[in-house]
């Protein structure tokens, strides 16, 4: 997928200037954030899980290579393949040969955010294959050619009557207006694809080293008959969604869906261990897994490594006011809100994602929620510090920082410089103790006054009062 | 390929600042079995069962015995206007079905309307099944047809995911080639996040719950 992240803010104005989609994100906020609160708050364990998944997953990083090996082991002990790919297009490639191996038309999809980033579907596409995704927000922007927009909601962007526009141009008339005749056509439709298929990709929440099994968690199904009734079964996953036993899945199930959709549970937790056996009448033929870096590891070790705790959730994006506003195309690539804001910087580079680490009022409320506590805001400034060290932030305001600097480090200027401004905005503000305009800060004022101080600096009032 | 395992694992080491783990290390980390924390409840687990398994749109039936299934399928069916037909897993097939009753063990094909199985475990803590793949359970009767019923013994309802893992890995072949975790019927909340049922897989699923101290057909 291209990156379009340097135009951040051009995207975002856009975005808030469509009402279209300010009703869609706003049904969204409801929906997520209020299921999630109702059922942490009967949830007297929730923190304690929080605390052990942040462990768990803490523990699996510093022994990666050896849990690694143990899944290799284990699926390949269960007759299925493991592939390990460095890259985007080792990822490609690995697949591309599987379905060339195999004579494959049609290529049934499960939702999976890892295909997504290493762009398979183009690729797919290229070489001639008919590629259908059976997740229903994945379906309706495969037909409106778009990328997700939400990593567990792909199409939250979009309201009904635009999906009725997509659907009526895709599968011909009557045109469909309820959702229940929505998701009856979308069912009718792909129903067909899933017999159909000869090979079906599906993402891995979890890869368990313990029995090489490998996990989705879905709702509709559609994952569940992509890889059961494909003749052959390729996973995607990145290198640090490993868990070592499934005691450490229990912990993970009791997070997950409690996180993400504000559900207990989802509908449907399986467990893919190999391929079809002796004396079964279905499932797959071929049961691969593709391991991806992509840059992972390069992640290990350094100061962004609570990053690879994510368990991909979307409650960090459900939760912020910033992707409540813009949504997720604004972006720019597939990982949007806190998470893809720091994600983006460190997977396509610094240099192209400037605004994601600046576009975060350092709210903390996805830190609040992280089910696995990553600390987003702490790192989103990370990224803003390396930013400046790099010279990639602007000449302005560089300047402006080297400037406000000078002056702190000296404590007689620096306070001279706060009284002569709290006078200046006094006497700016007038009667009213407002201020409707200011110098280099358009931005603020054009919406709101900004409050004039009082005339004297904290200094000193706390001297008058100590004297 | 072999070198891309290799580098990546090198990458790995290397970030991590160490070499591959001594035998000691890696064996002890082989050992690690976690007790994580699980969710305390005092209700008896099959009444918790029903209650979350209902709450998300499931349905649930007590039957007094196995032999009782056949009415129970046969009252279902005709609630719902089905055909006397049905995909009924092996295990189940020597219960005593009406005449007039047509089934077969499975796979199930694009046009199934109805299946019947047997489930390996329900796990009260959330009133989910657990349904394990094999001859006798094959996948397809899971999600192709719109109506899945399913078998379940009371004295088969398990606290806790942890309880399931261990009827799990007691299986002869261990762990089957899928497991599924049933919660209720399919859904979907993607076109504005409204719930819909039936999204992909069945648009019912209803559980025959078989009275303690019946003897297990399966």
């Amino acid at each position: 997928m291209d990156v379009s992240s340097p135009r951040f803010k051009e995207k975002a104005v856009i975005a808030l200037a469509n009402p279209t989609l300010r009703q869609a994100l706003g049904q969204s906020r409801k929906g997520f954030v209020n299921k999630r609160a109702e059922l942490v708050a009967a949830l007297p364990e929730f923190e304690a899980l929080r605390d052990q998944a942040r462990d768990v997953k803490n523990h699996v990083l510093e022994n990666l290579d050896h849990y690694l090996e143990r899944f290799d082991s284990a699926v390949t002990a269960a007759g299925g393949h493991v592939h390990w790919a460095r890259d985007a297009e080792e990822a490609r490639n690995i697949i591309l040969g599987i379905c060339e191996r195999v004579q494959a038309r049609t290529i049934t999809k499960g939702k999976s955010m890892v295909s997504e980033e290493v762009n398979l579907n183009a690729a797919l596409e290229e070489r001639g294959y008919t590629v259908v995704e059976t997740d229903l927000g994945e379906y309706i922007i495969q037909l409106a050619k778009e990328p997700p927009s939400h990593i567990i909601a792909p199409a939250i962007h979009k309201t009904k009557e635009q999906v009725s526009d997509l659907f009526e141009a895709a599968h011909g008339g009557p045109r469909k207006t309820t959702v229940a005749d929505l998701v009856t056509e979308a069912r009718l439709v792909l129903r067909d694809k899933y017999f159909k298929a000869d090979v079906g990709i599906t993402g891995g929440n979890y890869l368990v080293a313990e029995t090489g099994s490998s996990i989705i968690v879905t709702n509709e199904g559609n994952g569940d008959l992509t890889q059961t009734l494909a003749k052959v079964h390729i996973v995607t996953s990145g290198i640090e969604r490993i868990v070592p036993t499934l005691e450490d899945v229990s912990l993970f199930l009791r997070i997950l869906a409690r996180s993400a959709t504000g559900q207990e549970t989802e509908t449907y937790t399986t467990l893919s261990t190999g391929p079809r056996r002796p004396g079964d009448v279905d499932g797959p033929e071929e049961f691969h897994v593709v391991l991806v870096d992509n840059g992972r590891s390069k992640m290990l070790g350094g100061k962004f490594q609570d990053m690879l705790r994510c368990i991909r959730c979307g409650a960090c994006m459900n939760h912020c006011p910033v992707y409540g506003a813009v949504g997720g195309h604004a972006y720019g690539w597939v990982y949007p809100g806190p998470m893809g804001s720091v994600l983006t910087p460190l997977f396509v580079g610094l240099d192209a994602t400037y605004d994601l680490p600046n576009a975060c009022t350092l709210n903390g409320r996805c830190q609040s929620v992280c089910p696995v506590r990553i600390p987003l805001p702490e790192l989103l400034r990370e990224l803003r510090h390396q930013q400046h060290q790099r010279g990639i932030s602007p000449p302005v305001q560089r300047r402006a920082l080297g400037v406000w600097r000078f002056v702190a480090e000296r404590p007689g200027l620096y306070q001279f410089a706060n009284r002569l401004a709290a006078r200046a905005l006094k006497s700016l503000g007038g009667r009213e103790g407002r201020l409707r305009h200011l110098p280099f800060a358009g931005g603020w004022t054009a919406l709101r006054d900004l409050p004039a101080p009082e005339g004297k600096t904290f200094l000193e009032l706390w001297q008058a009062r100590k004297t | 390929m072999p070198e891309s395992r290799s580098t990546i694992l090198q990458q790995i080491r290397a970030a991590l600042g160490r070499g591959p783990l001594s035998d000691a290390a890696a064996a002890a980390l082989d050992a690690r079995r976690p007790t994580h924390t699980r969710i305390a409840f005092d209700e008896d687990p099959v009444g918790r069962f029903v209650t979350r398994f209902e709450s998300r749109s499931g349905t649930v039936a007590r039957v007094s015995s196995f032999d009782a299934i056949p009415a129970a399928v046969d009252a279902y069916r005709e609630a719902h206007g089905l055909p006397p037909h049905a995909a009924v897993a092996r295990p189940l097939a020597g219960l005593p079905w009406p005449a007039g009753f047509t089934h077969h063990p499975g796979p199930s094909g694009v046009d199934e309307q109805m299946s019947v199985t047997p489930c390996l475990a329900g796990i009260a803590e959330i009133g989910s099944l657990i349904l394990a793949s094999g001859p006798d359970s094959p996948t397809t009767l899971n999600f192709v047809p719109d109506h899945h019923l399913i078998v379940l013994p009371a004295g088969r309802i398990v606290r806790h995911f942890e309880d399931a893992w261990a009827l799990l890995r007691a299986l002869p072949g261990g762990l089957p080639r899928a497991t599924n975790i049933i919660s209720g019927p399919s859904r979907t909340g993607d076109v504005e996040l409204t719930i819909q049922l039936g999204a992909h897989g069945p648009r019912s699923v209803h559980v025959l719950l078989v009275a303690d101290g019946s003897a297990a057909a399966a």
